[in-house]
């Protein structure tokens, strides 16, 4: 392999090569230093006068001297089922002391789109044990569903308790996690490696590491390697694969860099597995409004919200239903997946703590004496909403049934006739004052 | 599509000399704007958009990894076109009309790249049945013949620029869309395919003015802010507020003929989504499958850039070749935003000079340009045939003043602006009705006033009033709590959320309540309309409103809505509520 020595240009992380020959686009491209350390980039244009070049560590050390060899081809990342259990570093290598992985295939990282025509449409049913998760923004089987979070937010640990506790109700097959760390802490990741060590998560396992301290750059490809090992092994080898990304908090990223991440998650008629993403992110600011969950919820589908008032409040897991959402929960509830009455029940309880926390604000102003005997119903029910079913332990595992009771035992502190998302059968059946008369009948 | 090189002409080889992603630079290449070239060994397909001394730029519609200057570049000689005939119906297409079964035949469950095929299967025969005679004057447009394509009847036309003549020969039977089916006296011979530009416009006779509602069956749409067949509306909201849904629910129960559903950038899942619901819904004006009626084109956002700019186009051409056969179509694209950041990725690409937050400086004229096709016309075979057209806008941080969202609405005679307010709390369709609005309620007046009741333009008004007061004292109440309001406020308040839970809130997932007729959506309003009535003259007549908020029978208003046979239980609601009132009246 031809290596040159014409570098012309070095501004941030991108090097222009001159006097090449036809170099293809999108190629891996190794940058040798004085010192023998070979850094890796990527080929962003190429012209016959003008090649240029990100590369995906620190230019720190890059010069004029420095050798560049293309490679002609683009990122390939080798995998095989032996990964699971081990412990990568965010370029993909063993960091763990374990030997090199023998690969049983090599694949292009960059990932194909699949296929619309292609695709399942998800709609199993994966009960985390979490109330504000099953009852109110049900998570399917193949969804991409973010959690958004904010500094000193317990996400990692709400991340870590779905990790542990998600089943498919009655489901079969084989379950592997591939956890993606981006630019977390050493004591952030232990945090994750204790827990998946504690319930033996691990041997099921394929961890990344690109920690606060490895290089930013390859925080680039650490998802990719993720997400290309994930594919491997949901639509080759079968496995359900449930895929943590932490942080996913990408400066500068831009909608298609980002939809070319999270599109990797689905299911594929006539194949076994499927590819279930779990990504991180911290908002800057708290600001949903911000570039990146912004890009994010619109390709994502839904968003899971941690709230600072919440967790101020003292409950767990603090998340915020109203501005959270699973845009599969239709497809995975109901009758045949959950319970009939499951999507009337959450609409009426997000429409009743909607209406109950607006008067909060009311309340603040105007005192608890100005409001109507039915509004106070409303402000009460709100505080119930957080304390029984928002709050819960970070052990505690809640069947569906439990979350949907819990849900009905609130509703009824409202006047019935105020249940207006609820059509009169669903009343009758599942509504605690009316249940026991219609089962007596 | 698929795209076979002119025969008559022996294209020249250009060579490649510069790849940036997915534009690239070609020299010594004989080309005019917008032909179609096959780039590199593997012959990607793509489009010239720029040419400038002897370089050529050209847009690729497929990934351009491992591409290398040096590659050869060969023109087609033809302009991106979209294979037109039966076949549509029924299909899922990438932005340049490439089928997707097909693809996954060909390669498997994902896209690969240097694949082509064509758009209508040119294998498969279909019945003709010929609708002119030997004989018979035709010209471009004519309708010469038909094949029953679905539940659909395929019009098979003469190419808009077809010159007149007259039929010489007209086959019946069983053919390919590429066989010959009527030959004319000079001896041209046409096939019951032709190809169209995606870029430009199908001709037609004239353009009339649109008097006719699109009825789409969720109540704040025909019921507040209609669109007109042969309209356009835009449907603006930050993520998760509801544009897909609302696209979706158009696309099932809109009484169009045909649906043209393009995704435009946005997710796998929702296609397949269509893909899985659609056959088994009914239309519910012939109750037939709603595939029969959808061509669907899924360009979603980790599919190229250039080919998601081209799916537009494919779109809405598709959608005005079932115009032209005289079908009222409409047309869906979630979402235009993406679209507009293709332009822009791939203007950057070429460095042109950006405009206002990065878009390029003809971001306005081309968002024109594609609304300017929506229309209810007079079709070239002399029937009215319409497009309407509804492009979801996905403004960054769902904040409106961004360019996009504001050269949509210079264009389109439709908002329906979307509130993540609404959404939050699960009021569906999460459409603010005191932003949104509708540039059609003049000219639909009279058909309201005709197919619907002389009393609806009436209801409606009455309703955006109550609305629009809530709004004002909902300001007071903030300040100084509900219970301080006078008293025929308070009926007020509770009228105004009767209309919002009872009439705006319709719930997409519910069996009953997906679908509303434009009949029950009159009878709801005017028992709302009822209970303002009762309600206010029993205040007046000096009933304290605690016990007006008290009256029972209003509160099975709301289950109205998920009861299919509504009628019966409806008026037994207004002869109840009439009691109840009467009782209050002759207490007091
Ligand atoms: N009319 C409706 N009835 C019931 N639920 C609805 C309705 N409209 C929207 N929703 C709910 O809101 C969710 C989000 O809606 P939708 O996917 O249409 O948002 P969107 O505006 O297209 O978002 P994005 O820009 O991210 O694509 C849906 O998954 C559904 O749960
Ligand atoms: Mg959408």
């Amino acid at each position: 392999m031809k290596e040159y020595r014409t570098i012309n240009k070095i501004a941030g992380p991108l090097l222009f090569v001159e006097k090449t020959e036809p170099i293809a686009y999108g190629e891996l491209v190794n940058i040798i230093l004085f010192d023998g350390t070979v850094k890796r980039g990527q080929v962003l244009d190429t012209s016959d006068e003008l090649v240029v070049v990100q590369v995906f560590e620190t230019t720190a050390g890059i010069g004029r001297d420095s050798g560049v060899r293309f490679t002609g081809e683009t990122i390939k990342m080798p995998v095989g089922r032996e990964m699971l259990g081990r412990i990568l570093s965010g370029g993909g290598k063993p960091i763990d002391g374990g030997p090199e992985i023998v690969p049983e295939k090599r694949l292009d990282i960059t990932g194909a789109a699949i296929n619309p025509y292609a695709r399942a449409s998800p709609n199993e049913f994966i009960q985390t044990g979490i109330s504000t998760i099953d009852g109110t923004n049900t998570l399917v089987r193949g969804q991409k569903l973010p959690i958004f979070s904010g500094a000193g937010l317990p996400h990692n640990t709400i991340a870590l308790q779905i990790a542990r506790q998600a089943k498919v109700l009655g489901g079969k097959g084989e379950f592997a996690v591939v956890f993606a760390a981006m630019g977390i802490t050493k004591e952030e990741a232990n945090y994750f490696m204790q827990d998946f060590e504690r319930t033996g998560a691990l041997e099921r396992a394929v961890v990344f590491l690109n920690l606060a301290d490895d290089p930013a750059v390859e925080r680039i490809i650490t998802p990719r390697l993720a997400l290309t090992t994930a594919e491997y092994l949901a639509f080759e080898l079968g496995m359900h694969v449930l895929v943590i990304l932490t942080d996913m908090t990408y400066p500068g990223y831009m909608y298609t860099d980002l939809a070319c991440i999270y599109e990797r998650a689905g299911i594929i008629k006539g194949k076994k597995g499927s590819i279930t993403q779990f990504p991180i992110l911290t908002m800057p600011g708290d600001d949903i409004t911000h570039p990146i969950p912004d890009l994010t919820g619109y390709i994502t589908e839904g968003q899971i919200v941690v709230s600072r008032d919440l967790h101020r409040k003292g409950i767990y897991p603090p998340i915020n239903v109203l501005p959270s959402l699973s845009r599969l929960m239709n497809l995975g509830i109901g009758k045949g997946h959950t319970r009939e009455d499951h999507k009337k029940v959450s609409d009426q309880l997000y429409a009743a703590y909607a209406e109950g926390n607006d008067l909060r604000g009311l309340v603040a102003i105007v005192g608890k004496d100005a409001l109507s005997e039915r509004d106070r119903t409303f402000l009460e029910f709100a505080d119930l909403f957080e304390n029984r079913f928002v709050r819960q332990g970070y052990n505690e595992d809640r069947t569906i049934e439990g979350t949907l009771d819990i849900g009905w035992d609130l509703l009824s502190t409202l006047p019935v006739e105020q249940l207006v998302r609820i059509d009169r059968d669903m009343i009758n059946k599942y509504h605690p004052k009316f249940r026991n008369a219609e089962k007596a009948k | 599509m698929e795209v076979k090189s002119k025969k008559s002409k022996e294209p020249k080889q250009g060579m490649l000399k510069r790849i940036s992603g997915p534009v690239v630079t070609a020299v010594n290449l004989d080309a005019h704007m917008y032909d179609v070239v096959k780039v590199g060994k593997e012959e990607l397909m793509g489009e010239v958009i720029k040419i400038q001394g002897d370089n050529t730029i050209i847009q690729v519609y497929e990934d351009t990894s491992g591409i290398r200057p040096g590659e050869p570049v060969s023109n087609t000689g033809l302009s991106l076109s979209v294979e037109l005939g039966p076949g549509l119906l029924t299909s899922i297409y990438d932005g340049i009309q490439r089928p997707l079964a097909v693809l996954v035949d060909k390669m498997g469950d994902f896209i690969q790249r240097g694949v082509s095929a064509p758009g209508l299967s040119h294998d498969k025969k279909w019945a003709f049945k010929p609708l002119v005679k030997a004989g018979d004057k035709v010209q471009g447009g004519s309708i010469i013949g038909e094949v029953q394509e679905t539940n659909i009847v395929h019009k098979v036309m003469l190419p808009p620029n077809a010159k007149p003549g007259t039929v010489k020969t007209i086959k019946t039977g069983e053919f390919t869309v590429e066989e010959t089916v009527c030959i004319l006296d000079d001896n041209r011979e046409f096939p019951m395919m032709q190809r169209w530009p995606v870029r430009v416009p199908r001709p037609v006779k004239e353009k009339l003015n649109p008097v006719i509602p699109l009825i789409t069956g969720q109540r704040i749409l025909d019921g507040l802010f209609p669109i007109a067949k042969g309209g356009t509306a835009a449907i603006p909201g930050p993520f998760g507020s509801g544009k897909t849904v609302t696209q979706q629910q158009l696309a099932k129960w809109s009484d169009a003929e045909i649906v043209v559903y393009i995704g435009c950038g946005e997710r796998g899942n929702e296609m397949t989504e269509v893909l899985t619901e659609f056959p088994h819904l009914e239309d519910p004006k012939t109750g037939k499958p709603l595939m029969e009626r959808t061509v669907l084109i899924a360009n979603t956002s980790n599919m190229p850039v250039a080919a998601r700019e081209a799916s537009v186009y494919t779109g809405i051409t598709i959608a005005e070749y079932f115009r032209d056969m005289g079908y009222d179509v409409s047309l869906m694209a979630d979402s235009t935003s993406r679209w507009a950041e293709a332009m822009r990725e791939i203007s950057s690409r070429l460095e042109e000079m950006p405009g206002e937050e990065g878009y390029p400086a003809y971001l306005a004229a081309r968002l024109s340009e594609f609304y300017e096709r929506a229309g209810l016309v007079k079709t070239l075979a002399g029937g009215d045939g319409s497009v309407s057209v509804i492009g979801a806008v996905s403004p960054p941080g769902g904040d409106f003043s961004e360019p996009v969202t504001q050269n949509t609405l210079r264009i389109v005679k439709v908002f329906w602006a979307l509130d993540a307010k609404l959404s939050q709390r699960r009021h569906f369709p999460s459409i603010n009705w005191l932003n949104s609005y509708s540039l059609y309620l003049d000219t639909l007046h009279d058909w309201y006033d005709k197919e619907v009741s002389p009393e609806w333009n009436k209801l409606r008004s009455w309703a955006m009033e109550v609305l629009q007061k809530e709004a004002e004292l909902q300001e007071i109440v903030q300040l100084v709590g509900s219970d301080a309001l006078p008293e025929a406020e308070q009926i007020t308040i509770e009228v105004a959320r009767m209309i919002r839970e009872v009439f705006l809130q319709q719930n997409a997932y519910d069996a009953v309540d997906t679908f509303c007729s434009m009949k029950k959506q009159y009878d709801m309003m005017k028992a709302i309309r009822l209970y303002s009535d009762l309600a206010y003259s029993a205040q007046a007549a000096g009933v304290p409103p605690n016990q007006i908020n008290a009256v029972k029978s209003k509160n099975e208003l709301p289950q109205i809505k998920f009861i299919k046979d509504y009628k019966p239980v409806l008026d037994k609601i207004a002869k109840d509520m009439d009691a109840e009132f009467n009782a209050l009246r002759s207490a007091s």
